[in-house]
């Protein structure tokens, strides 16, 4: 049954401990680091040393989080933590897709890129009429158009584009 | 009237005209669709705007700012899902209203509510401009310290029961803050000698990891709603006369909002809580709020719509941000090399005034565009989450990456953004990082200035705003302490409350006693010796 203590807890049970626990480790991995991180630099105030607010920032972190730990009314790993822990790693499949995105984009463009990665992903998804597979390239098309096209954001031309012939390469470096 | 006449001066530009109804009408937009809100629009959008001029970049992100709760009460009142987080609250009265088949009426009751909260407080900040012009030239180098400090003690304590968690996140804030070459002295700081880490940890980075990539991470792991959209019918006007018939309610919502939006740190929440009491306490028919109340509508509305032009007070008047999409702005300001603080409101007056105005029209063109296009609008509340989840990703893309061309950025943003997807699953507040890096570097710097000056500790807070502001802490933080008392002292009333025997001492010792004598206490005894005897047999 559930003790007040746990029914009174700000959020749901499954991985809080898990998470403090990390959160805490690399807090104090962190803090053990500070001497050969940091400087103390000599004849200098103690409040302007460029160790001084690394300490504040790390220092509270591993405090902060201890006393967290401490409040906590969770004290053993259970089976729903581990499962929420598989949860987080269903995560890691999409900061792979948006890591893939990232890397092909300097080397194929900006539009070619874009152009088969939302397609791909809402396909992945689930989504597979032809119908969303349309709607997913023209939001590719627009993307580019207007952040590029539009907007001038900086993505610089990709590697790919340096093969195109003359007339076109210039286009494509600025637009696409 | 010259101020205001050259504020109009500045925002007579078709770019700024085009600006204002691209983040009017994409502001509602935003707010509309469950799921992305104004945090993760702004984040995407923000380098972006770095190219446009800075009044350009500040309306657009104002209008999406300022307009993403219109739109966040229709899926909040069509479907009981809020479309951004501070539209939770009208769900309680906005729902129930359209389940009684009013839904016109309350969608046209939390506009023109939202409308007289945007209005009420541009209007209350555009005549307390003057006043503010006085004031902020007393704040120095302690003052702003101690401000800030003061903002983010505001932001830890106001997340109750998770103050612990959210200090450290603050702290995380304040030491990722640091990482890189030091600007005094020169020195490197937590870069483990990297090149990557030696320009620092760009905020913007941070932001869009934590806010954007994280928000498609959940909703690209998360199931898709069914939705079921109920016809719209009748007039849109009728909410203007009702909100006309209870005035009290709608302006000390508004003033709330106002007050709540000026202090950093507390923002919509607190000011939607406070008039949503007040209009509960002094309502005729208390027993209607929650199920319907126009009242409850009212208040939930206006006081969540007066605080975007309150929230830029801090940020302008001090430069210092009391909330997430404030602190995203200021990036705009430094990028320009515009110092929001004293300074601009002694010598850019008009510029401040011409942001106010420019939420003034702002809030004209979304109730207009609201009035005429809600039936086509509703219509956005149907794409499917994990299509908004795939969309995200890539337009975050663009905002990491057009930073600075780096794909160290992206994997960092990455990195964040899986932080804060686990932060959103264990629903940990994730403000205190963003604000805890912004205010720590304020911090930092001003601290250094003004130990410059001081030779006693009480030299710190020897000037009046400085004493006041150091007595505001100590009352925060005493406040706090009283209350993490009375809430153990009602979890241990509780506790004992909940037990069905005695929890005296006697009684306990006759408990154990019993169990001594009595044959199932021998037989639980004899099975825990089994037990330990099998467990040490092991070792």
């Amino acid at each position: 049954m559930q003790s007040e203590r746990e029914r009174r807890f700000v959020g749901p049970r499954r991985g809080q401990l898990l998470f403090v626990l990390t959160f805490l480790t690399l807090s104090v991995l962190l803090l053990s680091q500070i001497g050969t991180q940091t400087v103390w630099v000599k004849k200098t105030d103690f409040f302007a040393q460029p160790r001084f607010w690394p300490a504040v920032g790390v220092g509270g972190m591993v405090l902060f989080t201890a006393l967290h730990l401490w409040r906590l009314p969770f004290r053993r790993i259970e089976r729903t933590d581990l499962r929420e822990a598989l949860r987080w790693a269903a995560a890691l499949e999409y900061t792979l897709w948006f890591m893939g995105y990232v890397v092909l984009v300097p080397l194929i463009g900006y539009l070619p890129v874009t152009l088969v990665f939302v397609p791909l992903l809402a396909w992945r998804m689930g989504y597979r009429s032809p119908q969303m597979m349309a709607i997913s390239a023209g939001f590719a098309v627009f993307i580019v158009l207007f952040f590029k096209g539009v907007l001038a954001v900086r993505i610089p031309g990709a590697a790919l584009y340096e093969y195109l012939p003359d007339a076109w390469r210039s286009f494509a470096i600025l637009y696409l | 009237m010259d101020l205001i006449l050259s504020a109009i001066e500045i925002l007579m530009r078709w770019d700024v005209a085009l600006a204002l109804l691209a983040g009017s009408v994409g502001g509602v937009l935003i707010g509309a669709i469950p799921g992305v809100g104004p945090a993760v629009a702004i984040a995407i959008l923000l380098p972006a705007t770095f190219s446009l001029d800075p009044i350009v970049g500040l309306t657009v992100l104002l209008g999406i700012y300022g307009s993403s709760m219109y739109g966040g009460a229709i899926p909040a009142i069509l479907i009981n899902t809020p479309g951004t987080a501070v539209n939770a609250l009208t769900t309680y009265d906005g729902y129930p209203m359209t389940a009684r088949g009013e839904p016109r009426r309350a969608l046209s009751l939390a506009y023109s509510a939202s409308f007289f909260g945007g209005i009420f407080s541009v209007i209350c900040l555009i005549l307390f401009a003057p006043v503010l012009a006085k004031i902020a030239p007393l704040f120095g180098t302690r003052e702003i310290f101690l401000a800030a400090l003061l903002g983010l003690l505001l932001v830890v304590v106001a997340h109750r029961g998770q103050a612990l968690i959210a200090g450290a996140l603050a702290c995380l804030g304040i030491f990722l803050n640091t990482i890189g070459m030091e600007p005094v002295k020169y020195t490197q700081r937590y870069t483990f000698g990297t090149d990557a880490l030696g320009s620092g940890i760009n905020l913007i980075v941070v932001v869009l990891g934590l806010f954007a990539i994280s928000q498609a991470f959940v909703l690209l792991t998360d199931e898709d709603e069914k939705i079921r959209l109920t016809k719209l019918r009748g007039g849109m006007f009728q909410g203007l006369r009702e909100l006309a018939r209870h005035p009290r309610v709608a302006s000390v919502s508004a003033g709330f909002g106002v007050v709540m939006g000026m202090i950093p740190g507390v923002g919509e929440f607190t000011a939607q809580f406070m008039s949503y009491t007040y209009a509960q306490k002094t309502s005729k028919r208390p027993q209607d709020f929650g199920n319907g109340s126009s009242e409850g509508l009212i208040a939930a509305e206006t006081a969540n719509n007066a605080v975007p032009a309150a929230a830029m007070v801090p940020l302008l008047a001090l430069g210092i941000p009391g909330e997430a999409l404030t602190a995203m702005m200021l990036s705009v300001f430094y990028v320009h090399n515009v110092v929001p603080g004293p300074g601009l409101f002694q010598n850019q007056m008009d510029f401040v005034v011409a942001l106010y105005l420019a939420l003034l029209i702002l809030n004209v063109l979304v109730l207009v565009f609201l009035l005429g296009a809600t039936r086509s609008l509703i219509q956005v509340v149907r794409i499917p989450n994990r299509f908004l989840g795939v969309a995200i990703l890539t337009l975050s893309f663009v905002g990491v990456y057009s930073l600075r061309n780096s794909a160290t950025d992206c994997f960092i943003a990455a990195g964040f953004g899986l932080f804060g997807f686990i932060l959103k699953r264990l629903q940990l507040p994730a403000v205190p990082i963003i604000l805890g890096m912004v205010l720590g570097g304020i911090m930092e710097v001003k601290l250094r200035a003004a130990m410059a000056r001081v030779k006693t500790p009480f030299d710190f807070i020897d000037r009046p705003v400085a004493f006041i502001l150091f007595t505001i802490i100590l009352i925060v933080l005493a406040t706090h302490i009283l209350r993490i008392r009375k809430e153990a002292r009602e979890l241990k009333e509780a506790e004992w409350q909940t037990k069905t025997s005695s929890t005296r001492f006697g009684a306990l010792l006759l408990r154990r006693r019993t169990s001594f004598l009595k044959e199932h206490g021998r037989k639980v005894r004899a099975r825990h010796a089994k037990l330990l005897r099998r467990l040490t047999d092991l070792f």
